[in-house]
């Protein structure tokens, strides 16, 4: 039987992102969730595997309670069971300490995995390097950006575009793939059905102590990567207007910003101007 | 891991034009840098009869070449270029890691800074040494609706991607001198769990709107399909590209290829000039890489405004009209 897992992770619905317009920060206590678009593909790939292959899938994710609907979610798309790691000391980690929880949870709860599934990335933090890292600190072999998956014995033969390239790809088990949003197009699920993954629950949720991670651990603390900052690009802008008569405008634009329009169009356009 | 030195490593990626020209931008901005960390330029290149890029990097500002050429690494392997540079990062100890933002670099990049055991800063826009020493990375999140800074405070290297097109290479010099660092290929590289079992050259696709550093954006404001064509004579006039928003491909007026937002393509032009578009986030998600915004639209309080460098308040038709005839007489001079 083959052993499948599928990483989820629920991000806030940009178009309803919350924001505070003083500070120019994101709300996120108060945003809608969803799951990640790209995870979605991971997950239908996941199933398609499954179906041929008489398999199971068990999705995992990490986040706030909340992200327990993600996992009802994909459970209605055809997962089995789900994994919701969540814990305050937790909250805050990068990269690098997202896939060290998840391997962690994975060894714990599905050591016998023949593949993982990732999204290629996330819509919030758009990193696209949990997938890669998370092979890492599994010690398998990953392929990120997949099209298409086949699998015969115990090789996994993937197709992806990469950079100028197509290719053919043969990789060993058990494996990780990040799954890129074009092939797998993700079944729709209805309400009910999602309200019935609801009614039959069939998820674990652990936290830190339960991963027997080390009892210091505070994700914010240990991750190597440190925001210090954080702000809007629109607040950052010197926004300059410009109105009155269409010409006089025109004029000013390239009297100012000459230089700059000619440089992006590869054509020196302003020192001719005045002569 | 200690540093042994101040040097910065850029990974050398030339597998085709535009990584090349990455690594070439990238070696450009860690020249910019050294000043302020006070170490040494390097390139990191592996494959194999690769001599060409070996020079090609000392003429675009490489002071030390590291380079590992052998049959064995003729094409790119993930699992063999993993371990080559955690072994030559835990060799040489260097402060600071820049690798191009390609698809290869996107995969590599994570990988090897996992076995670092250090971090990683995603496709950032800018980079910069703080008075304390560390490398600032700004990277972009929530579609570019939120940029952040982040530094890599206590681990080595502090380790960036960054997009093709974000620095600008300085000029080939053929005179420029480097000293080139030969290794031979470590006998005990493990097996590979990956194999590449075929791979072609994708044909040449005609330019697309990613690429390209002018993008003229029209919205529902330019009126009318007849008047929509302006958007594209000046795409046309500046060799740019033309993108567009939902209701303007629902009008008919442009295709859906065309569309930019989360529906469609996401760009990252060096001009962006928007006509008569309101700034849904549906759009704007995917256009905050732009450097240059003029926005042109008759409601001064339009999002859109608000997002621009430049906010021009007029007639998206006028506005558009009169801006091809300024470049066309410019063009003529
Ligand atoms: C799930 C979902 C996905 C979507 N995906 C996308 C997407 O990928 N891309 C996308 O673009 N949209 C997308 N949309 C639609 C998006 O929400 C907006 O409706 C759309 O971007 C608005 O386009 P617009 O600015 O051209 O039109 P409008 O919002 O109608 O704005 C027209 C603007 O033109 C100005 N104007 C009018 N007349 C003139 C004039 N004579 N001169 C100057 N200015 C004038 C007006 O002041 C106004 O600001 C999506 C929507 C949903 C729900
Ligand atoms: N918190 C998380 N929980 C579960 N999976 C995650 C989480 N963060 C990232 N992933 C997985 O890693 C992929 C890439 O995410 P990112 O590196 O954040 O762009 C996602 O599509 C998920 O499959």
């Amino acid at each position: 039987m083959l052993n499948l897992i599928v990483c989820i992770k629920q991000v806030p619905i940009v178009s309803e992102l919350p924001w505070d317009s003083k500070t120019g920060t994101l709300r996120r206590e108060l945003a809608e969730g969803m799951v990640n678009p790209s995870c979605k593909h991971a997950l239908e790939a996941a199933i398609r595997l499954s179906d041929q292959h008489n398999g199971k899938i068990t999705v995992f994710s990490m986040g706030p309670p909340m992200a327990e609907e993600a996992l009802y979610e994909a459970m209605a798309m055809g997962a089995n069971r789900g994994v919701l790691l969540t814990d305050k000391r937790m909250a805050g980690a990068d990269t690098y300490i997202t896939s060290l929880i998840l391997a962690r949870a994975i060894k714990k709860k599905c050591p016998d995995f023949d593949l993982v599934l990732c999204g290629d990335q996330t819509s919030d933090s758009e990193t696209a390097q949990v997938g890669p890292q998370l092979a890492e600190e599994l010690g398998i072999p990953g392929v990120t950006n997949v099209e298409k998956l086949d699998l015969s014995t115990h090789t996994l033969c993937l197709e992806r575009q990469t950079d100028d390239f197509l290719e053919i790809l043969e990789m060993d088990l058990p494996g990780l793939v990040t799954i890129s949003p074009h092939y797998y197009v993700p079944r729709h699920v209805s309400l009910g059905g999602v309200q019935q993954a609801f009614d039959y629950p069939n998820v674990d949720i652990l936290g830190t102590d339960d991963l027997e991670l080390d009892p210091g651990l505070v994700a914010l603390k240990h991750s190597p990567t440190k925001i210090i900052r954080v702000y809007s690009p629109a607040t950052e802008k010197e926004n300059i207007v410009l109105k009155g008569a269409v010409k006089r405008i025109v004029n000013e634009l390239f009297d100012r910003f000459g230089d700059r329009i000619g440089g992006a169009m590869g054509k020196d356009l302003k020192t001719h101007d005045h002569p | 891991m200690k540093t042994l030195n101040r040097d910065i490593w850029v990974f050398g990626d030339y597998r085709n034009y535009f990584q090349n020209r990455v690594t070439l931008q990238l070696l450009a901005r860690a020249g910019e840098l050294a000043p302020k960390t006070g170490g040494s330029i390097c390139a990191i290149v592996f494959g194999h009869d690769i001599g060409e890029y070996v020079s090609e990097y000392i003429a675009h500002g490489a002071e030390k070449v590291y380079v590992v050429d052998h049959p064995q690494l003729k094409q790119y392997s993930i699992e063999a270029y993993t371990g080559l540079m955690e072994r030559l990062i835990k060799a040489h100890r260097p402060e600071i890691l820049l690798i191009g933002a390609t698809c290869f670099g996107k995969e590599y990049a994570p990988k090897v800074a996992k076995r670092l055991k250090t971090g990683l800063t995603a496709d950032c826009i800018d980079l910069d040494i703080n008075k304390d020493g560390l490398m600032i990375q700004t990277s972009p999140s929530f579609g570019g609706n939120l940029i952040a800074e982040i530094l890599t405070p206590n681990n080595r290297p502090q380790i960036a991607t960054v997009r093709a097109g974000t620095f600008q290479e300085i000029s080939h010099n053929a005179d420029a001198k480097g000293e080139v660092i030969s290794m031979p290929i470590p006998d005990d590289l493990p097996m590979e769990r990956v194999r590449l079992i075929r791979s072609e050259r994708l044909p040449k696709k005609g330019r697309k709107i990613e690429d390209t550093s002018v993008v003229i954006c029209g919205g529902r404001g330019m009126g009318s399909k007849q008047k929509f064509k302006k958007i594209f004579e000046l795409a046309h006039l500046m060799d740019g590209e033309v993108g567009v928003t939902r209701p303007v491909v629902h009008a008919g007026w442009s295709g859906p290829n065309t569309l930019v937002g989360q529906a469609g393509r996401q760009i990252s032009p060096k001009i962006l000039i928007s006509f008569g578009i309101s700034g849904a986030i549906q759009h704007t998600a995917a256009i905050d890489d732009a450097d240059f915004i003029i926005a042109v639209n008759k409601n001064p309080n339009a999002t859109m405004m608000k997002l621009a460098d430049v906010a021009v308040v007029a007639d998206a038709n006028q506005a558009c009209l009169a801006i091809i005839k300024e470049i066309k007489k410019k063009i003529q001079l």
